[in-house]
C-alpha cells in the first residue's frame, strides 16, 4: 500500500532533525492556525495562491527564497561548529548525517534560494521595467512557482520522512547509483529537481516570451533598462542549460528506477559523461544566478549615483557575451581528471576570457559613481560590499582557471572560498540590493534604513572572516566535505570561520528585525511618490504598490532612461502630462491551476521517491485533469472598466502631482 | 600539508605558477578595488567640491581602455595556463635520479592500496617513496571516484573505476607527509588519509625487501575481501601474489566493489573493519 514506506522512514533516534522538524511543524501549524482563525484563507487564497499577477508571484518567490535561506543557513551553521569541534574525534554530526547536511545546504541554497530569489525579482521588475502590464504566459508563471515550491517541499520533507543525499549537491555518480546510495536520499534530491526544474524552465521560457514579444511603445531592446537585459541573458540561458540537467538527472534515474547503464560501474556505463553533462548545465547556471544580480547592481549604482549607466552598449554587449562563453568552459570544474594539456590549456584559457566582459561590467559600475552624487543607502551599500567582494571572487575563480593551480587547488577549501566569494558576494548581496531597492515599490513603504545597514555591516564583515579562512585552509591542503580531521593546524582557522558565519547569523537577525520594525512602523515609511529613490525606469512611473494593470495607459518612450527623462521635462514644464484617455484594460484572471499541479506533482513526487505506484499514477492523472480543465477555460480575463481604471490613476496622479510641483518648487 | 611549502619540482611549479597568477590579477584588482571606494566617497553627495555630470555616460577612450586592460591580463594569463598546463600536465615524466618508480594506486571504499608491481609489495594507507627518484603513479577506483592527493608533492589527481589515471611526480627531501582523498566519496572519506614516508634510496631498498617478506599475502581473493567498505584502517603491508592485480581492477576483471549500503538506515558499515587488517 505504502510502497518502501514504513514507521522505520522516520529518524526518532535522532535528536537534531526531530527537534528541527517539529520546531519547524510547530511553525506552519501556527501561522495556519493564525489565518484559519483570523479568518485570512479566503484572502490569501483569492489575492495570492491563486493570484497569476506577475508582481504577486514575485514576491511570493521572494519569500520562498528568504524562508530556504533560513533553513539552507542552519546547515551552514552546523557544519561550521562540526568543523570546529571534530579534530582528532567525530564532533556531534556522524557521517552519515553530516553529508546530507552539505549535500542539503548546497542544494537548497542554489535551487532553493538563489534561484527564487533571482527569478522573483525579475518576474516583479521586469513587466513594470518594460511597462507593460504582466509577462507574457500569466498562468504559466503561476504554474512555474508553485512547482518550484514542491520541490522545496519534497526537500524539507526528506528531513522527517526518510532522508536526503549524502552524495552533494551534485550526485556524482557511480556514488549516487543504486549500488553505493541505495536509499531514497538520492531519489528525494532527483525528484525534487526534475520538478523545480521543470517550474524554472517554464519561468525561463515565460521571461524571455516577455523581455523579447511584450514591451511598451518605443521600448526598443536597446532602450531597455539593464535589468532586462540582463534578465533575457539569464533566461535564454535558462531555456538552454536547464534541460540538459532534467536530461541528466533523468538518466541517473533510469539508472536508479530502471536499471540503466548511463552512469554506472559496470555494463559499460561512464562517470565521466555524467560529470561533462553536469558541468554543461552548472556552469551556465552560476552565469544564471549572477548576471540578474549584475542587472541590479546596474540599476542600483546609477540610480544612488544620480547618473545613467556608463557605456550602456559596453555593457549590452558584455552581457550577451557572457551568455555565449559561459556554454564554453564547463571543463574547468575537473581539470583533475586527466584530460589532456589541450584541453585542460583551452578550456582555461576560454574561463579567462569570460574575466574580459566581467571585468568591463565592474569598471563600467566604477565609471558610472565617476561624476555622480552618491547616495548611501541600503542598497548602495551591497553594491559597494558587491564590487570589491566580487572583485576578489572574481581573481581567485581566474586564479583556478590555471590548470596547474587547480592541480592543487581543485576541491580544496579554497575552492569553497571562492565560490561562496561570489555566490553571497554577487548573487546574495545583488539579491539584498534588490530587495531593499524594489521593496517600497511592492508594499508602499519603506525598508527600515538604520537595521538595514547594519544587517549590511554584519554580512559584509561576517563573510570576510567566515570565508577567508577557507582561503587560507585551501592553502593548508584542507579538502571539502571532511567530517572530521586529524591535522590540528586547521582548527584555528576553522574556529575563526565559525565566528563569522555566526557574525552572518546576526545579519540574518537583524534582516528579520528590520522587516518586522518596517512593517510596524509602515505609516512613517510610507512612500506616497511610487519613487522614494529618484529612480530612472518605468517602474517607479506607477503607484506604489501598483494596481493590478500596472499602468493605467502604457507610457511612449523615446529613449534609455524613460521615467528620468519623463520627470525631467516634468519638471521643467512644472506640470505632469495631460490626463489621458482611460479605456478598458482585460486583465487574467486568477487560476488555481499552479497551486492545483504542484499538488498532484508533490504526491506524484513523494510517490515516486517511495515506490507507492498507485499514488504515482493518481497524481499523474491529477496533474493531466488539472492541465485538461485549464485548456478548456472559456472565460481567462476580468475587465477592469476605463471608469475603475480612470478613478485609480487619477487619484495616484493627484497624489504625485502635487509632490512633483512642490519639488519643482523647491 | 600545506601547498605553500612543496617538497617536490612539481608541487613547486605549482606554487611557482599560483603566485605568479596572483601577482599578474593583483596588478589590476588591488587599484581596481581602491578605485571603488575612492570614487564612491569622492563623488558622495554631500562633497560640495565632486564635480556632477548627470548626463555623463559614454566615453569612447574610457571604453577602449576598460576593454583592454583585462583582455592584455587575460593574455598574458592565458600564455601562463597554456605553458604551465603543458609542462605540468599530470601524465608527463618526470625528471630524477635512478629508475622511475612505478606505483599502482586503488582507491578503496575508503582506504587507499598501493601496489608496487616491480618490489611485490602492497600496502594500504601507507606509501614510502625514495627520495629524487621519479615516481610514476598508475590510478584507479575499485569502486566510487576520489582523487589521490599529496598536497606537498603538487598535482592531484581523479581515480575512476574503470580507467586508469597517470601522474607523475619527486619527492626531494625525506620526511613524513600527509596524502588524502579529495573528492567525497561516502561516510568513510574522512578517513582516507595516509602518510607518505620519504627516505634515502637505500633504505628504500632495504624497506622494500623487509616488505616483500611480509606475512599477508594480496592476491585476488585477499583483495576482494580488502575491498569491502571499512572505514578508519590502519596501516598494512602486504606482499604481493598478483602481479597482474592492479590490471585486473583498471579492466574490470575483478568487477567493482560492493557499496556500503550507504543510505540505507541504520546500516553504515562499522569502523575498522577486521578484514583489512
Amino acid at each position: 500500500m505504502l510502497g518502501n514506506l514504513t514507521w522505520a522512514a522516520i529518524p526518532f533516534d535522532q535528536p537534531i532533525p526531530m527537534i528541527a522538524s517539529a520546531v519547524v511543524a510547530l511553525a506552519i501549524l501556527g501561522v495556519l492556525a493564525w489565518v484559519v482563525i483570523k479568518g485570512h484563507l479566503p484572502y490569501l487564497w483569492r489575492e495570492w495562491i491563486t493570484s497569476v499577477d506577475h508582481k504577486r508571484i514575485g514576491v511570493m518567490y521572494t519569500l520562498l527564497a528568504m524562508v530556504m535561506l533560513l533553513r539552507g543557513f542552519s546547515d551552514a551553521i552546523m557544519m561550521r561548529a562540526q568543523q570546529s569541534l571534530a579534530l582528532h574525534g567525530q564532533g556531534f554530526l556522524p557521517p552519515e548525517h553530516y553529508d546530507q547536511v552539505f549535500s542539503a545546504h548546497g542544494t537548497i541554497m542554489i535551487f532553493f534560494v538563489a534561484m527564487p530569489f533571482m527569478i522573483g525579482l525579475m518576474n516583479f521588475v521586469v513587466p513594470l521595467q518594460l511597462g507593460v502590464r504582466d509577462v507574457a504566459f500569466p498562468t504559466l508563471n503561476s504554474v512555474g512557482f508553485w512547482l518550484t515550491a514542491t520541490g522545496a517541499l519534497l526537500v524539507n520533507i526528506s528531513l522527517v520522512v526518510g532522508e536526503f543525499a549524502r552524495t552533494g549537491w551534485l550526485p556524482y555518480p557511480p556514488l549516487s547509483e543504486l549500488a553505493y546510495s541505495p536509499g531514497v536520499g538520492v531519489d528525494y534530491y532527483l525528484w525534487s529537481l526534475e520538478i523545480s526544474g521543470v517550474g524554472t524552465l517554464v519561468a525561463g521560457i515565460n521571461l524571455v516570451t516577455t523581455v523579447l514579444k511584450v514591451r511598451t511603445r518605443g521600448m526598443n531592446l536597446l532602450r531597455m533598462p539593464m535589468f532586462c537585459w540582463t534578465t533575457l541573458a539569464t533566461n535564454l540561458l535558462i531555456v538552454a542549460a536547464f534541460p540538459i540537467l532534467t536530461a541528466t538527472l533523468a538518466m541517473l534515474l533510469l539508472d536508479r528506477y530502471l536499471g540503466f547503464h548511463f552512469f554506472t560501474n559496470e555494463a559499460g556505463g561512464n562517470v565521466m559523461m555524467f560529470m561533462n553533462l553536469i558541468w554543461a548545465w552548472g556552469h551556465p547556471e552560476v552565469y544564471i544566478l549572477v548576471l540578474p544580480a549584475f542587472g541590479i547592481f546596474s540599476e542600483v549604482i546609477s540610480t544612488f549615483s544620480g547618473k545613467p549607466l556608463f557605456g550602456y552598449r559596453s555593457m549590452v554587449a558584455a552581457t550577451m557575451a557572457i551568455c555565449i562563453l559561459s556554454f564554453m568552459v564547463w571543463l574547468h570544474h575537473f581539470f583533475t581528471m586527466g584530460a589532456g594539456a589541450d584541453v585542460n590549456a583551452i578550456f582555461g584559457i576560454a574561463t579567462m576570457i569570460i574575466a574580459v566582459p566581467t571585468g568591463v561590467k565592474v569598471f563600467n559600475w566604477l565609471f558610472t559613481m565617476y561624476g555622480g552624487r552618491v547616495r548611501f543607502q541600503t542598497p548602495l551599500l551591497w553594491s559597494i560590499g558587491f564590487m570589491v567582494t566580487f572583485i576578489i571572487g572574481g581573481m581567485t575563480g581566474v586564479l583556478m582557471a590555471v590548470p596547474p593551480v587547480a592541480f592543487v587547488l581543485h576541491n580544496s577549501l579554497f575552492l569553497i572560498a571562492h565560490f561562496h566569494n561570489v555566490i553571497i558576494g554577487g548573487v546574495l548581496f545583488g539579491a539584498f540590493a534588490g530587495y531593499t531597492y524594489w521593496f517600497p515599490k511592492a508594499f508602499g513603504f519603506k525598508l527600515h534604513e538604520g537595521f538595514g545597514k547594519a544587517a549590511f555591516w554584519c554580512w559584509l564583515i561576517g563573510f570576510y572572516v567566515a570565508f577567508m579562512p577557507l582561503y587560507v585552509l585551501g592553502l593548508l591542503g584542507m579538502t571539502r566535505r571532511m567530517q572530521h580531521y586529524d591535522v590540528p593546524e586547521w582548527r584555528p582557522w576553522l574556529i575563526v570561520a565559525a565566528c563569522g558565519a555566526a557574525l552572518i547569523m546576526c545579519g540574518i537577525a537583524l534582516q528579520i528585525v528590520q522587516l518586522v520594525v518596517s512593517i510596524r512602523q509602515r505609516e512613517q515609511l510610507r512612500d506616497e511618490t511610487g519613487d522614494p529613490w529618484d529612480g530612472r525606469s518605468l517602474e517607479w512611473a506607477t503607484a506604489s504598490p501598483p494596481p493590478a494593470f500596472n499602468f493605467a495607459v502604457l507610457p511612449q518612450i523615446s529613449g534609455e532612461d524613460a521615467y528620468w527623462a519623463v520627470k525631467h521635462r516634468a519638471t521643467g514644464q512644472s506640470k505632469a502630462d495631460e490626463a489621458p484617455e482611460y479605456r478598458d484594460i482585460e486583465i487574467p484572471r486568477n487560476s488555481a491551476t499552479g497551486f492545483v499541479c504542484a499538488f498532484f506533482a508533490t504526491m506524484m513526487g513523494f510517490a515516486l521517491i517511495w515506490h507507492i505506484w498507485w499514488m504515482v499514477a493518481a497524481g499523474a492523472v491529477g496533474a493531466f485533469a488539472t492541465f485538461v480543465v485549464f485548456a478548456w477555460r472559456d472565460h481567462d480575463e476580468d475587465i477592469v472598466p476605463a471608469r475603475e481604471v480612470a478613478r485609480i490613476d487619477r487619484s495616484n496622479r493627484t497624489r504625485r502631482s502635487g509632490l512633483v510641483s512642490k519639488e519643482a518648487a523647491a | 600539508m600545506n601547498i605553500l611549502d612543496p617538497q617536490g619540482p612539481i608541487g613547486a611549479a605549482d606554487k611557482t605558477i599560483l603566485i605568479d597568477s596572483l601577482a599578474i590579477m593583483l596588478a589590476i584588482v588591488l587599484p581596481t578595488i581602491v578605485a571603488v571606494v575612492a570614487f564612491a566617497y569622492w563623488f558622495r553627495a554631500s562633497n560640495p567640491k565632486a564635480r556632477y555630470l548627470p548626463g555623463w555616460a559614454y566615453s569612447g577612450r574610457i571604453e577602449l581602455v576598460v576593454w583592454s586592460i583585462p583582455t592584455l591580463t587575460v593574455i598574458l594569463l592565458g600564455g601562463v595556463a597554456w605553458i604551465g598546463a603543458h609542462q605540468l600536465d599530470p601524465a608527463r615524466a618526470v625528471e630524477g635520479s635512478g629508475k622511475p618508480l612505478t606505483i599502482q594506486v586503488v582507491s578503496l571504499d575508503w582506504k587507499w592500496l598501493f601496489i608496487y608491481p616491480d618490489q611485490s609489495i602492497a600496502t594500504v594507507n601507507t606509501l614510502t617513496v625514495p627520495v629524487g627518484v621519479p615516481l610514476q603513479f598508475q590510478l584507479t577506483s575499485a569502486s566510487v571516484m576520489t582523487v589521490f592527493f599529496i598536497p606537498q608533492f603538487g598535482s592531484m589527481i581523479y581515480t575512476m573505476n574503470g580507467m586508469t589515471t597517470r601522474l607523475n611526480l619527486r619527492a626531494d627531501s625525506p620526511g613524513t607527509f600527509g596524502g588524502l582523498a579529495a573528492h567525497f566519496s561516502g561516510d568513510g572519506f574522512s578517513d582516507m588519509h595516509f602518510d607518505v614516508h620519504v627516505v634515502p634510496s637505500e633504505q628504500f631498498s632495504t624497506w622494500a625487501e623487509e616488505a616483500s617478506r611480509a606475512g599477508k599475502v594480496l592476491d585476488q581473493r585477499s583483495y576482494i575481501e580488502l575491498a569491502k567498505p571499512s572505514m578508519r584502517n590502519e596501516p598494512a603491508i602486504y606482499r604481493l601474489a598478483d602481479p597482474d592485480l592492479f590490471q585486473s581492477i583498471a579492466t574490470q576483471k575483478i568487477p567493482a566493489s560492493p557499496g556500503a549500503q550507504a543510505g540505507a538506515k541504520g546500516t553504515s558499515p562499522q569502523p575498522g573493519g577486521a578484514d583489512a587488517r
